[in-house]
């Protein structure tokens, strides 16, 4: 006899298990970094600069200092002694450059670059003393328009971490010329900056040995320890930085921020704890996802086959670093096509480095091809579903090998038949109702399936309780969750006697919230901790006497309903904490292994997949758009947990109309500075402008991933949104708009 | 944000007494506007005095058949009163269009009258502007200005009113009233905000010092034939690209009497009698309706970014027009109907 699922209530890998911090959440104990506070704080202000390039003549702080209260103001002028090297201010993120070193000199590279910091006893008095300093600058000429710049485009030598430098194949100049049909379309985004609802904020405590405590907003707590400890020249054990609750990040904690920095100089020179909180207009001061143009030539036979793409992307970026992301790459990779030329080239502007946001590069680049691949469904008259099944692959292109698991096709089934895509009429403009104009329109993505070391060190006790720590973060996106399901069900316990503690740095290594690889990277190394805590507990089972299991192997027990128990005989089994307590064991501590399993994935390409549909609806005349229904379907491996997972894509949903139809920040030539710098101008969708979205999770079983099948779903959902959302407007009005926000003039 | 002393007024005379005329004393009612321009550091005032909890705080009847709004009423209330709901509908539902169901709850009539422009350049002291800093010079003419003014603008400013609720106000031909140290004034609204002309610093025709005690509306609310139609980026939480405020009168398929007032395009909800006056006696029809709407358009003007907004207007007050003509008998109005039947 076996166990079957539906007698084992310890399985928890697969089920809607809700958030095991939403109590704490909604009743407000979570405390995120900003609350935290202790005796004699600090507040700090941070002052930005007005201009985009030049330099700073003279910083009159006299008044500012005349106020009862201030203590300090940090700027070039006084902050010396820091690290020279490029090196000291690198972090995992890894762009090729010189990064930007805080108060390093009176050169500005940015507008909204920081230029000084006070330091007072309330951030009231902090934000008046503020306004209190006087700057005199001396401007440069700067540019900033990607567009006027174009001409000095240049192909990056160095990509930063995980950048792939595009592969073309075959010979995509000549078939173009030969191909049946072909379309050629540019199209262009502008920024977008981040904006979580928690804005970056950083408290250091000065501790009495001289190390230092830190609370810091971040996607990795190990990767802002580094930063400190190499900036500050202090040892990383004497730097220690939690970050237990973060309220959204989307990429923009992926690199120290400077208040990180700030907080911690401050802190160190007045041996004080200090704050320091930015404000909204200081959230678009740093990285973004960059400006693109991007040009998308399509070739295929009248049959619809694909025989040649050309795909080129300009994107800016700092004249400091190279911020690279794969734009370009997906279009080589999610279609079969033999002859595939690439493109992607960087414009260095007089602005921030760009940075890392939800999909980077895929969001962007799947615009692009997946908006030209509909244009070529209608040059052909082909319906766009159709013709992306027609040019389906089962391998990957690009690597010649076949993909780990990819059921994109079951997306397309599955999506189209939710959305009641086969109702669908094929001409432009040839649905309406009323005054409004119908259009549907769908969309393809992909994304990696990544997984990067990572480690978790678990411990049970004798009353069966199991704690695992591992330094990785919860963003929001349900970490501590589905951790928490993984090592329940691993080990057979209870969900409830299972803590997953996260955010500290002194906790073993995992790398920051990124790529979508916490579920894969993290999810496995606590896979992989239970199993040797079962291996120890097993073990010590063995040797009790009269133990039922003293015949068994492990293969031939299970671990579930917080016993162990024969396969054979489901009678015969012992508690876990009484396996503990009967052998006088207190505790059992362990860490997780490296894997072996990496070398396997070698072999393969692994990603995941989506298909997207969409439904608009136009007002003819007056050109509002609002979006009505989504249906998008994911191919993402395992789910461990299907609840959180549907809020992620809803969300990523949400932020794919968001690039279609509303966000932008705006560049102001004249003064080389986003100018809608608050949630009042900066636009993003509002509960009226959020439709019915449904969200499928296809069948992906990938034994090669990772030992549970896990892919990571906190990006593909966004990708290929803005595309359907634009190609269901072309399908409403019969206008293809190619310049991204679509806002209602671009409709008239 | 700057320094500032803080007292709470219990009357209209502490209230007017304790205000130092000219840039140091702010009144404060809801704060939604005036506490986001302090943090932006463009308000800068000495003194605010808190005039929450003065006597003008209810919705009443007047002589003449109008009703009388309390300067402290919250937007929310006024929006829900059940007379203005019958009575005046067309406000209800502007104010319906306006923010969000939070600020709404915070914002007071008084204070939704004199919110400032949300041109960025206004908000962002690194920039010049001559409404914040008189002399400074425009950034937005040669700027981003996609939500700018294609009328009434002056080469000093292009900034618009952003009030949904002044552009039904303007249609309905309220009245201002306001005291002053010395005495009480009645502004009709036309004339209540101005246009920038060389004195963009300057929105209103109100005094330093004076106070907005209420807001009239006249007998006649035109609660048969009325429509609020808003033009923006996203279904809420946006300010206006266009709006339209329509209120209409009918005798045998004829328009008697009309109202048109435009938000989001001029420094003032803003009306053209002329146009009014030639689409009375004519019929209710869209070649009428689109007539009035080009003489409105006439000596509109676009920049850069902005253009699109002469032809969205015209677009909207015709539609505005042929809704408020077939307007059947509407539901209550909140902001649940508001955002399931009368969006666009
Ligand atoms: C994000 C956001 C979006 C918004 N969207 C919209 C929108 O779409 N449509 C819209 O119409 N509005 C919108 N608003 C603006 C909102 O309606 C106004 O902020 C609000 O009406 C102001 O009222 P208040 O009572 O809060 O004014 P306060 O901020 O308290 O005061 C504003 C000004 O009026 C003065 N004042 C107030 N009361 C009096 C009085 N009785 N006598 C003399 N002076 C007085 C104050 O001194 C101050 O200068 C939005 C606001 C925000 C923040
Ligand atoms: S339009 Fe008016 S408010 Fe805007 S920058 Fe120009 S002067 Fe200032």
């Amino acid at each position: 006899m076996t166990v079957s699922m539906t007698d084992t209530w310890t399985n928890y890998i697969g089920k809607p298990v809700n958030r095991v911090d939403g109590v704490a959440k909604v009743t407000g104990t979570a405390r995120y970094t900003a609350e935290y506070n202790v005796q004699g704080l600090l507040y700090g202000m941070v002052i930005s600069s007005p201009i985009a390039r030049g330099k700073i003549i003279s910083i009159d702080t006299s008044l500012a200092l005349a106020v009862q209260g201030v203590k300090k103001i940090y700027s070039h002028e006084n902050v010396k002694d820091m690290p020279w090297f490029d090196i000291s201010y690198k972090d995992m993120n890894l762009l090729p450059g010189s990064p930007y070193r805080p108060f390093y000199s009176n050169e500005i590279q940015f507008s909204q670059q920081p230029i000084a910091l006070v330091i007072a006893e309330s951030l009231e008095l902090a934000r008046y003393a503020s306004t209190l300093v006087r700057i005199q600058y001396e401007e440069d000429v700067f540019e900033t328009s990607l567009e006027k710049n174009i001409d000095k485009a240049f192909t990056p030598k160095k990509g930063k971490a995980g950048f792939q430098k595009p592969k073309s194949r075959g010979r995509a100049d000549r078939a173009l010329k030969k191909a049946d049909v072909k379309v050629e379309a540019d199209y262009y985004h502008g920024a977008e900056h981040h904006n979580p609802m928690e804005m970056f904020v950083s408290m250091a405590i000065y501790e009495p040995d001289g190390s230092l405590t830190i609370y810091d907003k971040t996607q990795g707590v190990l990767n802002s320890q580094s930063y400190v400890a190499r900036v500050f020249d202090i040892k990383h054990r004497k730097v220690r930085v939690l970050s237990p609750y973060v309220g959204g990040a989307f990429g923009s904690g992926l690199r120290p921020q400077y208040q990180l920095f700030m907080a911690v100089l401050a802190a160190l020179d007045l041996q004080q704890p200090v704050r320091v909180s930015l404000t909204r207009q200081q959230m678009f001061s740093f990285g973004h996802r960059p400006i693109t143009w991007q040009r998308l030539e399509l070739g295929a036979s009248r049959e619809g086959m694909l025989q040649a793409i050309r795909h080129s992307a300009i994107s800016e970026t700092s004249r400091f670093e190279n911020y690279t992301e794969n734009i370009v790459n997906w279009s080589g990779r999610l279609y079969m096509c033999d002859h595939v030329k690439l493109d992607y080239q960087l414009v260095q502007l007089d602005v921030n480095s760009p940075l890392d946001m939800r999909a980077p590069g895929a969001a962007t680049g799947l615009l692009a091809l997946e908006c030209a691949m509909d244009e070529l469904a209608y040059t052909l008259g082909i319906d766009p579903l159709e013709l992306r099944m027609r040019n389906y692959t089962e391998r990957d292109p690009e690597k010649d090998r076949a993909f780990s698991s990819k059921n994109l096709m079951d997306c397309y089934k599955q999506g189209a038949e939710h959305f009641g895509w086969e109702k669908r009429s094929y001409n432009a403009r040839s649905m309406r109702n009323g005054k409004h104009l119908i259009g549907w329109g769908m969309a393809s993505g992909i994304w990696d399936a990544m997984m990067m070391p990572a480690r978790a060190e678990a411990i049970i006790t004798d009353d069966g309780k199991l704690t695992v720590s591992s330094a990785t973060s919860d963003i929001g996106t349900g970490t501590y969750t589905i951790m928490t399901q993984i090592a329940a069900e691993t080990l057979g316990i209870p969900l409830e006697d299972v803590t997953f503690a996260l955010g500290d740095s002194k906790f073993v290594f995992a790398p920051y919230e990124g790529g979508s690889a916490t579920a894969a990277s993290v999810g496995t190394a606590v896979w992989n901790v239970c199993h040797k805590l079962k291996d120890e507990l097993f073990s010590l089972a063995k040797d009790i006497e009269d133990s039922p299991v003293k015949k068994y192997s492990i293969d031939d027990v299970v671990f579930a309903n917080g016993k162990i128990a024969c396969k054979d005989n489901l009678e015969q089994f012992l508690f876990i904490a009484d396996v503990m307590q009967r052998t006088h064991t207190k505790s059992i501590k362990k860490k997780s292994a490296d894997l072996a399993a990496l070398i396997k994935q070698m072999g393969y390409s692994r990603n995941t997949h989506s298909a997207v549909f969409a439904e608009v609806k136009v007002d003819e005349d007056l050109g509002m758009i609002s979006v009505t229904r989504v249906v998008s379907a994911i191919a993402a491996g395992n789910i461990i947990n299907p609840k959180t997972a549907r809020s992620q894509i809803m969300g990523a949903v949400l932020w794919g109309i968001s690039m279609a139809l509303h966000e932008e920040s705006f560049l102001d030539h004249q003064f080389g500075r986003f100018i809608n710098h608050d949630y009042a101008e900066y636009h993003i969708p509002v509960h009226a402008d959020t439709p019915e979205i449904e969200v499928i999770f296809v069948k992906e079983d990938d034994p090669v991933v990772n030992p549970l099948g896990i892919k990571g779903i906190g990006e593909i959902g966004i990708i290929g949104v803005a595309a359907a959302v634009a190609n269901a407007i072309h399908h409403a009005t019969g206008k293809r708009v190619r310049e991204f926000p679509i806002t209602p003039d671009k409709l008239l | 944000m700057n320094r500032f002393t803080f007292t709470s007024a219990h009357t209209i005379d502490e209230a007017l007494h304790e205000n130092i005329p000219g840039n140091g004393t702010r009144f404060i009612a809801g704060g939604t506007n005036l506490i986001d321009l302090m943090r932006a550091d463009v308000e800068r005032p000495d003194h605010l005095i808190d005039i929450r909890h003065l006597d003008l705080q209810t919705i009443t009847d007047t002589e003449d058949g109008g009703l009388r709004l309390g300067a402290l009423v919250k937007n929310a209330d006024t929006a829900y009163d059940e007379k203005v709901q019958s009575r005046y509908p067309l406000l209800a539902k502007a104010i319906l269009a306006g923010a969000s169901p939070q600020l709404r709850n915070m914002a007071t009539n008084g204070g939704n009258l004199l919110q400032r422009t949300r041109c960025y350049y206004f908000y962002d002291t690194a920039t010049p502007c001559n409404k914040r800093v008189p002399g400074q010079g425009c950034s937005a003419v040669g700027g981003y200005n996609r939500m700018h003014a294609i009328l009434g603008a002056s080469d000093h400013c292009i900034a618009t009113h952003p009030s949904d609720m002044c552009v039904a106000l303007a249609a309905l031909e309220a009245r201002v009233v306001v005291m002053g140290k010395e005495s009480k004034r009645v502004i009709p609204f036309s004339e209540f905000h101005r246009l920038p002309g060389d004195q963009p610093h300057i929105d209103s025709a109100l005094l330093p010092g004076e106070l907005i005690t209420h807001i009239e509306l006249p007998a006649n609310g035109f609660s048969s034939h009325y429509q609020y139609i808003k033009l923006r980026d996203r279904r809420s939480y946006a300010f206006a690209l266009v709006s339209v405020a329509v209120a209409l009168t009918l005798e045998d398929n004829a328009v008697k009497d009309v109202r048109i007032a435009l938000g989001g395009v001029a420094h003032k909800p803003w009306r053209n009698t002329e146009a009014e006056n030639i689409l009375k006696g004519k019929a209710a029809e869209e070649l009428n309706f689109r007539n009035a709407a080009d003489i409105i358009l006439q000596e509109a003007k676009g920049y850069t970014y902005n253009t699109f907004k002469i032809e969205l207007a015209r677009r909207a007050i015709v539609r505005a027009l042929a809704e408020a003509r077939d307007l059947q008998a509407p539901e209550p109005l909140n902001c649940y109907t508001y955002n399931r039947h009368h969006q666009l």
